[in-house]
C-alpha cells in the first residue's frame, strides 16, 4: 500500500481502522479510570494525611486560623466565584484555587467541612502537636491537647500530657470493648430469651393450655432472666463509670476549649508528628477496622463488618438454594428432555430470563415471598407472633431466595453448557459397559462437568452479590440490629433483615444526612465490592478456560 | 437404554463360567434399574418444576395486574321491611357511618331515625327542635367525608346538625352510640328576614368560619358565622355576618360551595351555573352547562370539593371545576362527560375516600363512575323508578329507600381509578390548568387526586435509554469491530476479557459513582466534556495519519492490530487537554459558567444529576453487553469470504465494510437490542444518577424518573393491595415483558444468522 498523501490514506481506509481503534481504546480507558479512580479515592481514605494550620485572610475581615485537612483542591474560573458572593478582586489571573478543607469539630462548626480559597490562605504549617481525635459522636475533632483529667482533676498537662493521654486511652478502649461484648452478647441474649417467653406464653394462650402450672413455670424463668439482667446492669454501670473516669480538654483552632470523656475517644493521633512508618501502621490498623468493625454515626464512620457479613451470608444460602435446583433443572432439559422445538424455547425463554431486568425480580419477590409465602407461613407456625410479621416481612430468607430465582438462569446456562461440550464417546462408553443411565450421568457426567458447574455458581454468586435494587424490596436495610447469625438459638435468624454492601454504598453515598463525611468510606466500600467481584469473575473466566482445554485433550 | 431387570444372562455360554443370575447380582440388577427411573423421574419433575417456577413470575405479576382492569360489582342483600319505616315521613336524606353498622334516615318532619343497617331495626332517633309549624323543605351537605348538614326551613332558618357515631367497647364488645350535635347551636340560624321557606341550602365549615347559603325562588342569601370559644370560660360565641351578592333573575336549582370559601356555584335557569367569587364578592361568570333542551336535574361536589358534577334531564353527567386560562383568569371548564341512561339523574353520590361517584337516575339505574380515569364501572337497575340512596364511607354499601323498603347492597369496586386512559393518556386533573401527563402517587391529604400516569415514567424510561444507547451503540460497535477483525490475536485475549469485566462490574458502583463523582465533574467541566467529543476524533485520525507518515523503520515495529494500545495514550492526551481548557473555555465564552449561562441565555434548565451523567454511566454499563455479543457475530463471520474478498483485492476496510458488516449486520442488530433491553431494565444508576423528578422533556441536562427506579423508590411504601401497589407491579410487568420481548427476538435473530453462517 502507498502512503504519500492524505488522500490515499483516508482512501485506503485506514482512518475507519484507527476510528475503531479508537472506541477500544476509550473502552479500555473508561474501565481502567472508574477503577483507578474507585481505588485511589478509596484507599487514600485511610491515610493519615498532615493537618494544615493555615491563617485565612477574607479582604475586608480579620484573618482566623483555620486547621484541617486538605481534601480537594480545585481551579475554579475566577468569573464563578465572584458570581457565588465571595470578595474576590475583579482583576487578576483567569483561575483561582479553591480547596476544601476537613476542619471537623461538628459541634463547634456546624460542618466537618469548609471550602476556601487557596489565595487567602497565608502562612501555611504543620506543628507537630496538633492532635486529631476520632470521637464516637461529632466526627472527629482538630486541636491541641491542652491537659488530661481525671475524675476531673488535671493530671497531666502541656508536653506530658501525650504520653498520658495515650495510656489512658488504651485503658479506656480496654473498658469500652467489655462493654460492648456486655451489652452486644449477654443482654442481646436475655432480651432475646425475654421474647421467646413472651412467644412461648402467647403461644399456650392460643392453645389455651396456659394455666397456673405453665404461668408460674414462664414467670420463674422470667423472674431467672430478670435476675440476671439486673447483674449485669450493675455491672454496665460500674464499667461505664470506668470509662468515664478520665477526660482531656482540647483547644480548637478559633480558641475554643472542649472537653472530651475518654470514653467517647475512638482514637486520637497526631499525625504531623508520624514518621511514614508510623503512618503505615496507622493505615494498616484503619484498614482493618474497616472491614472489621461496626459502623458509627449514621454509617458514615467505622467499619462496614455487618454489611460485608449480611452478603456473605445471603449469597452462601442463596448458593445453597440455587446449585441444587439449576443443576437439576439443566441435567433435565440435556439429558432427559426430548430434543426438539420445545426444549429450544424453554432454553431461549430460559436464556431470556437473565436479561430480564433485576427490579422485576425484586417485584416479585416482595409480592410472592414476602407477602404470598411470608404471610402463609406465619399464619401456620407463628400465630403467637401476630400482628407482628416474623417471616411476612423483608428478610434474609427473602432475600436468599429472590436472588436464587434471580441467578438460576445463569446456573442452567453454564451447567447445560458444561454437559452439552462433555464428548458422546464418554457417556456411551459408559452406557456400553452396562451402566444405567443415572449412574452414567452421576459417575461420569456429572464429575465432567462439575467445573462447568462450578463456573456457572461462581458467576451466580458475582451477580448476587452486587445486585441492590431487588434487595431494597425483600429484606436489605441501612441498618441491622444484629447479625442474622449469633449464640442465640436458632442460630441463624432468616427472618432478620441484613445489611448489604451494595445497599450501604447507595445507602450511604444517597440518603446519609452527611454525604461529604461519607464519601471516603463509600469509595473503600465500593472498591472492597469491585475487588471481591472480580476476583470471582476472573476465578470463573480461569476455571473454564482451564476446562475448555481438558475436553480439547479428551476429543483427541 | 439398558434394562437391567429384564436381562437374563444365562451361565451357560459365559466363557468364563461366571453365573450372572445367583440372587444376590439379579436383586442388585433390580435396585439399580429402580434407581434408575427414580432418578429419572426425579429430574424430570424437579427440572419441569424448576422451569415452572420460572414461569410463575409472569403470572403472579399478570395475577396481582389484571384486578385492576375489572369493573365494579354489586351484590343485593336481603331487603328490610322494618315497621317503624311505614309512618316515618317522606324521607330527605339518608346516610350510613364508617363501620357500616349503623344507618340514619332524616324525614321532612323533622325526624332523625338511626338504625341497624343490616336488618332494618331501630336504635334510636331524634326529635329536632324545629319551631313550631315549621318543616324541612331542602337539605344541604357539606364536603364529602364530613357529616354535617344544614336544614332550610320552612320559616326561612337554617338548623346545622351533625350526625354523629361514639364508638365504645363497654364489656370488651364494639357498640357504635349514633348522637346528633349542634356545633353552632340548637337554635335555627335565620336566613331569610322574610321568613320564606328555603328551597335550597349549602353550607361550608373551614376551621371556625361557617358559611351559609340559601335560595328563596330566585334570590340568594349569604351568611357567614364565626365561632369563637372563649378559652377561659368555654363560652361559645357566634359572630354573624350577612354577605350582599348580586341577584340574579332566574330561579335557583341548586347551591354548591367549595370548601375553601372561595366559590359560590349557583345553578340556575334551565341549565345555567353562576359563579360567585366570594373573597371579591362578586360574579366571576355565568355558563351555560347544557346545550339542547336539557336541563340540569342533580349536581354534587366531587370529594375534595374542587369538581362539581352536574347531572341532567338526558341522563348524562358533566363534570366541572374552576381553572386558569391564559389571562390567569379563573373560569368554570367543563371536562368531561359520563353518561348513565336516557332518563334524568336524580341523584349523584360521591365517594368519600376517592375521586369516584355513583349516580341514580329516574328509571331506577344505578352506576359507578370514577372522575380522573374517566370509567364507566358498572351500570345496573337497583329498582323501579326514582329513589333515594346513601353509599357508605368506604364506598363498600349502598342503601336504597323504594317504596317501605330498605334495601342493601355490597359493593365491591376496589380499583376505580385505573384505566388504560389513566395510565397512558392526557388527564386533566384537578388544580391543573390543562390535561397532562402526571405521575405522583401519593400526598399527605385525604382528598388527593392520584395521578398514576405511566406515560412520563416510560418517557423517562426511554429517554434514559436513549442517551445511553447514544453513548454505547457506535462504541461498542466499532470496538467489537476491531476486536474481531483488526485486533491482533494476542491483544484480543487480553482485550475481550477486560471489557467482559465491565459488564460484571455491579450497576450500584456505576452509579454512586456517576452520581458523586461525574455529576459534579461534569457540572465544572462542562465545556471540557463537549471540545471532548469533538477533539478525540480528531486526534485519534490525527495520531493515525502522523503515525502513517512515520519512517518505516519505527512503523514497521509495531504489527498491525496494535493501533488500540497505541491510541491509549493518545486518546489520555487529547482528554487530558480538553479538560484542561475547560475553564478557560467556559471563561472565554460563557462567562465563566456555562451552567448559568445555559440557563440564562438559553432557557435551558440544568439539573447537576442529569441525563447527561445517566447517558455516561448507563452507556457504560450497556457497552460490554453489546460488544461482546457484536464481537462474537463479526468474529465468527466465515473466513472464507473474507479470505475471498482480500484475494479478489479489496482493501481490509472495503472487505470489513462491504463484506464482513453486512454479513454480520443481524447479530449486531441483535446485540443493539440486548443492550437496549438492559439500558430499559437499569434500576440502580438512574436511581442514583439523576434526580428521580418524573418530567417528560427531553432535555440532557434535566433528569427523568424511569419506570424501574419508580418501583424501587415507591415499593417499599406502597400499600399492599392498593391501586398504586398494581400500578407498581404493572410497571415491572411492562418491564418484564418489554426486555422479554427484546431478548427473544434478538436470539431469534442470533439462532438463523447461527445455521446460516452454517450452511456457508
Amino acid at each position: 500500500m502507498k502512503r504519500n498523501d492524505l488522500k490515499s490514506w483516508i482512501k485506503s481506509g485506514a482512518p475507519g481502522v484507527w476510528m475503531s481503534g479508537g472506541a477500544v481504546a476509550i473502552a479500555i480507558i473508561m474501565t481502567l479510570g472508574l477503577l483507578a479512580v474507585i481505588a485511589v479515592r478509596g484507599l487514600g481514605h485511610f491515610w493519615p494525611a498532615d493537618v494544615l494550620e493555615s491563617d485565612y485572610r477574607i479582604p475586608g475581615q480579620e484573618p482566623r486560623v483555620l486547621l484541617g485537612e486538605v481534601v480537594e483542591v480545585e481551579e475554579v474560573p475566577r468569573a464563578r466565584l465572584l458570581a457565588s458572593g465571595l470578595p474576590v478582586a475583579a482583576a487578576g489571573g483567569e483561575f483561582m484555587t479553591r480547596e476544601l478543607l476537613k476542619v471537623g469539630n461538628r459541634d463547634l462548626f456546624g460542618s466537618d467541612f469548609a471550602w476556601v480559597v487557596g489565595e487567602w490562605l497565608a502562612n501555611p504549617r504543620t506543628p507537630d502537636e496538633v492532635l486529631v481525635v476520632e470521637r464516637r459522636e461529632w466526627g472527629n475533632f482538630y486541636g491541641y491537647l491542652v491537659n488530661v483529667k481525671q475524675d476531673g482533676q488535671v493530671v497531666a498537662s502541656g508536653a506530658a500530657a501525650w504520653a498520658e493521654l495515650q495510656e489512658r486511652l488504651e485503658r479506656a478502649n480496654r473498658l469500652q470493648a467489655r462493654l460492648e461484648r456486655l451489652q452486644r452478647r449477654d443482654i442481646g441474649a436475655i432480651n432475646h430469651g425475654l421474647e421467646r417467653l413472651r412467644l412461648k406464653a402467647r403461644k399456650l394462650e392460643l392453645d389455651g393450655r396456659l394455666d397456673a402450672a405453665a404461668q408460674a413455670d414462664l414467670e420463674a424463668e422470667r423472674a431467672e432472666l430478670g435476675a440476671r439482667y439486673q447483674a449485669l446492669e450493675r455491672q454496665l454501670g460500674e464499667l461505664r463509670r470506668q470509662v468515664d473516669r478520665d477526660s482531656i480538654t482540647l483547644r480548637a483552632s478559633d480558641g475554643r476549649e472542649r472537653e472530651i470523656g475518654l470514653g467517647k475517644v475512638v482514637r486520637a493521633y497526631r499525625p504531623n508528628a508520624m514518621s511514614t512508618l508510623d503512618k503505615l501502621g496507622f493505615y494498616a490498623g484503619k484498614l482493618w477496622e474497616f472491614v472489621s468493625d461496626e459502623p458509627r454515626e449514621a454509617n458514615t464512620e467505622g467499619g462496614i463488618f455487618p454489611a460485608i457479613f449480611g452478603t456473605v451470608i445471603m449469597v452462601i444460602i442463596m448458593a445453597v438454594i440455587v446449585t441444587p435446583f439449576g443443576v437439576v433443572a439443566a441435567v433435565y432439559l440435556r439429558e432427559y428432555a426430548r430434543q426438539g422445538p420445545l426444549t429450544r424455547v424453554i432454553r431461549i425463554a430460559v436464556n431470556n430470563l437473565a436479561g430480564v431486568p433485576s427490579i422485576v425480580y425484586g417485584v416479585f419477590g416482595l409480592g410472592f415471598f414476602v407477602y404470598v409465602l411470608g404471610g402463609s407461613l406465619d399464619r401456620l407456625f407463628f400465630p403467637e407472633a401476630a400482628p407482628a410479621p416474623t417471616f411476612g416481612t423483608p428478610g434474609l430468607l427473602w432475600a436468599s431466595l429472590t436472588l436464587a430465582i434471580l441467578t438460576l438462569p445463569v446456573v442452567i446456562v453454564a451447567t447445560e453448557e458444561g454437559l452439552a461440550r462433555i464428548p458422546r464417546a464418554v457417556r456411551e462408553g459408559s452406557l456400553a459397559l452396562g451402566a444405567t443411565k443415572i449412574e452414567t450421568l452421576w459417575r461420569v457426567v456429572i464429575p465432567m462437568a462439575s467445573p462447568a458447574m462450578m463456573t456457572g455458581l461462581i458467576l451466580a454468586v458475582a451477580r448476587a452479590a452486587g445486585e441492590v435494587a431487588p434487595l431494597m424490596l425483600v429484606g436489605v436495610v441501612k441498618l441491622a440490629p444484629s447479625l442474622p447469625l449469633d449464640a442465640n438459638y436458632p442460630y441463624l435468624h432468616l427472618d432478620q433483615k441484613i445489611m448489604h454492601l451494595g445497599f450501604h454504598i447507595y445507602d450511604v453515598g444517597f440518603q446519609s444526612p452527611n454525604v461529604e463525611a461519607a464519601r471516603p468510606l463509600v469509595y473503600a466500600t465500593a472498591l472492597l465490592l469491585v475487588v471481591v467481584i472480580a476476583l470471582l469473575n476472573l476465578s470463573a473466566v480461569y476455571i473454564r478456560n482451564h476446562l475448555r482445554e481438558k475436553y480439547k485433550a479428551l476429543e483427541h | 437404554m439398558n434394562d437391567l431387570a429384564k436381562q437374563s444372562q444365562g451361565s451357560v455360554g459365559n466363557p468364563l463360567g461366571i453365573d450372572f443370575d445367583t440372587p444376590a447380582l439379579k436383586r442388585k440388577r433390580r435396585v439399580r434399574a429402580l434407581k434408575d427411573r427414580l432418578a429419572r423421574w426425579y429430574v424430570s419433575i424437579g427440572g419441569l418444576a424448576v422451569l415452572g417456577a420460572i414461569t410463575l413470575i409472569f403470572f403472579y405479576l399478570a395475577h396481582v395486574v389484571l384486578p385492576m382492569f375489572q369493573g365494579a360489582e354489586l351484590q343485593p342483600q336481603d331487603a328490610a321491611q322494618p315497621a317503624w319505616l311505614a309512618e316515618a315521613g317522606e324521607p330527605l336524606l339518608l346516610a350510613i357511618e364508617e363501620q357500616n353498622q349503623v344507618a340514619m334516615r332524616l324525614a321532612a318532619n323533622g325526624r332523625i331515625q338511626f338504625f341497624a343497617l343490616h336488618d332494618g331495626s331501630p336504635l334510636s332517633s331524634v326529635e329536632l327542635p324545629l319551631p313550631a309549624g315549621a318543616g324541612v323543605v331542602a337539605v344541604g351537605r357539606d364536603q364529602p367525608g364530613s357529616r354535617r348538614i344544614a336544614l332550610g326551613l320552612s320559616n326561612g332558618t337554617v338548623l346545622v346538625l351533625e350526625h354523629n357515631y361514639r364508638v365504645s367497647y363497654p364489656d370488651n364488645v364494639k357498640t357504635i352510640t349514633p348522637q346528633v350535635d349542634f356545633p353552632f347551636g340548637a337554635e335555627p340560624i335565620p336566613l331569610d328576614e322574610r321568613g320564606r321557606a328555603l328551597e335550597h341550602v349549602a353550607l361550608s365549615l373551614d376551621g371556625d368560619s361557617l358559611l351559609l347559603a340559601g335560595a328563596v325562588g330566585p334570590e340568594l342569601r349569604l351568611v357567614r358565622l364565626t365561632r369563637e370559644e372563649n378559652l377561659l370560660t368555654g363560652e361559645v360565641t357566634v359572630e354573624r355576618q350577612g354577605i350582599e351578592l348580586p341577584q340574579i333573575a332566574d330561579p335557583i336549582r341548586e347551591l354548591l360551595l367549595d370548601p375553601r370559601q372561595r366559590w359560590l356555584y349557583v345553578l340556575n335557569g334551565r341549565a345555567t351555573a353562576d359563579v360567585f367569587d366570594l373573597r371579591q364578592r362578586r360574579l366571576n361568570g355565568r355558563y351555560p352547562l347544557l346545550s339542547g333542551q336539557r336541563e340540569v336535574t342533580a349536581a354534587a361536589s366531587l370529594l375534595g370539593g374542587i369538581s362539581l358534577l352536574v347531572g341532567d334531564s338526558g341522563g348524562g353527567i358533566r363534570q366541572w371545576f374552576m381553572v386558569r386560562d391564559a389571562e390567569g383568569n379563573a373560569r368554570l371548564q367543563a371536562i368531561r362527560d359520563f353518561r348513565l341512561g336516557d332518563a334524568a339523574i336524580r341523584q349523584i353520590l360521591p365517594e368519600e375516600r376517592r375521586k369516584g361517584f355513583l349516580a341514580l337516575d329516574d328509571a331506577g339505574r344505578l352506576g359507578i363512575f370514577h372522575s380522573t380515569a374517566e370509567r364507566t364501572l358498572l351500570v345496573e337497575p337497583v329498582a323501579e323508578g326514582p329513589v333515594l340512596a346513601a353509599l357508605s364511607p368506604r364506598a363498600s354499601r349502598l342503601l336504597v329507600e323504594d317504596g317501605g323498603q330498605l334495601r342493601r347492597f355490597v359493593v365491591d369496586n376496589p380499583h376505580p381509578e385505573i384505566s388504560w386512559r389513566a395510565l397512558w393518556g392526557k388527564v386533566w386533573y384537578e388544580n391543573y390548568d390543562k390535561p397532562g401527563y402526571v405521575w405522583q402517587s401519593t400526598s399527605a391529604n385525604t382528598d388527593f387526586e392520584p395521578k398514576l400516569s405511566l406515560s412520563p415514567l416510560a418517557f423517562g424510561t426511554l429517554k434514559a435509554a436513549f442517551y445511553a444507547m447514544l453513548l454505547a451503540a457506535p462504541l461498542a460497535i466499532a470496538a467489537a469491530i476491531y476486536t474481531a477483525y483488526f485486533m491482533a490475536p494476542r491483544l484480543r485475549t487480553k482485550v475481550k476479557p477486560a471489557i467482559e469485566l465491565m459488564e460484571a462490574l455491579p450497576t450500584v458502583i456505576l452509579g454512586f459513582f456517576a452520581g458523586l463523582f461525574l455529576a459534579p465533574f461534569l457540572e465544572n467541566h462542562l465545556p471540557g466534556i463537549f471540545s471532548l467529543l469533538l477533539l478525540v476524533p480528531l486526534g485519534i485520525l490525527l495520531a493515525g495519519y502522523l503515525w502513517s507518515r512515520l519512517p518505516d523503520a519505527l512503523r514497521l515495529r509495531v504489527a498491525d492490530g496494535w493501533e488500540a494500545a497505541l491510541l491509549i495514550p493518545v486518546v489520555l492526551g487529547v482528554g487530558w487537554f480538553a479538560l484542561a481548557i475547560s475553564g478557560h473555555l467556559e471563561n472565554w465564552l460563557f462567562g465563566g459558567n456555562m451552567r448559568l449561562w445555559l440557563s440564562n441565555e438559553l432557557g435551558i434548565p440544568f439539573d447537576q444529576r442529569n441525563a447527561l451523567v445517566v447517558g455516561l454511566a448507563m452507556g457504560f454499563a450497556v457497552i460490554p453487553n453489546i460488544y461482546s455479543i457484536a464481537e462474537d457475530a463479526v468474529f465468527s463471520v466465515p473466513k472464507s469470504l473474507t479470505f475471498g474478498s482480500l484475494a479478489l483485492g479489496a482493501t481490509p476496510w472495503q472487505t470489513l465494510t462491504r463484506v464482513v458488516i453486512l454479513t454480520a449486520s443481524p447479530g449486531i442488530f441483535s446485540a443493539l437490542m440486548i443492550g437496549m433491553g438492559r439500558a430499559v431494565g437499569e434500576t440502580m444508576i438512574v436511581l442514583m444518577a439523576t434526580g428521580n423528578t418524573p418530567i417528560m422533556d427531553a432535555n440532557i441536562f434535566e433528569g427523568m424518573r424511569t419506570l424501574a427506579a419508580n418501583v424501587a423508590v415507591e415499593m417499599p411504601e406502597s400499600e399492599v393491595g392498593s391501586s398504586h401497589y398494581r400500578v407498581l407491579f404493572l410497571a415491572a410487568l411492562v418491564l418484564l415483558l418489554f426486555t422479554f420481548v427484546m431478548n427473544t427476538l434478538a436470539e431469534l435473530i442470533r439462532q438463523r444468522l447461527r445455521s446460516r453462517y452454517a450452511s456457508l
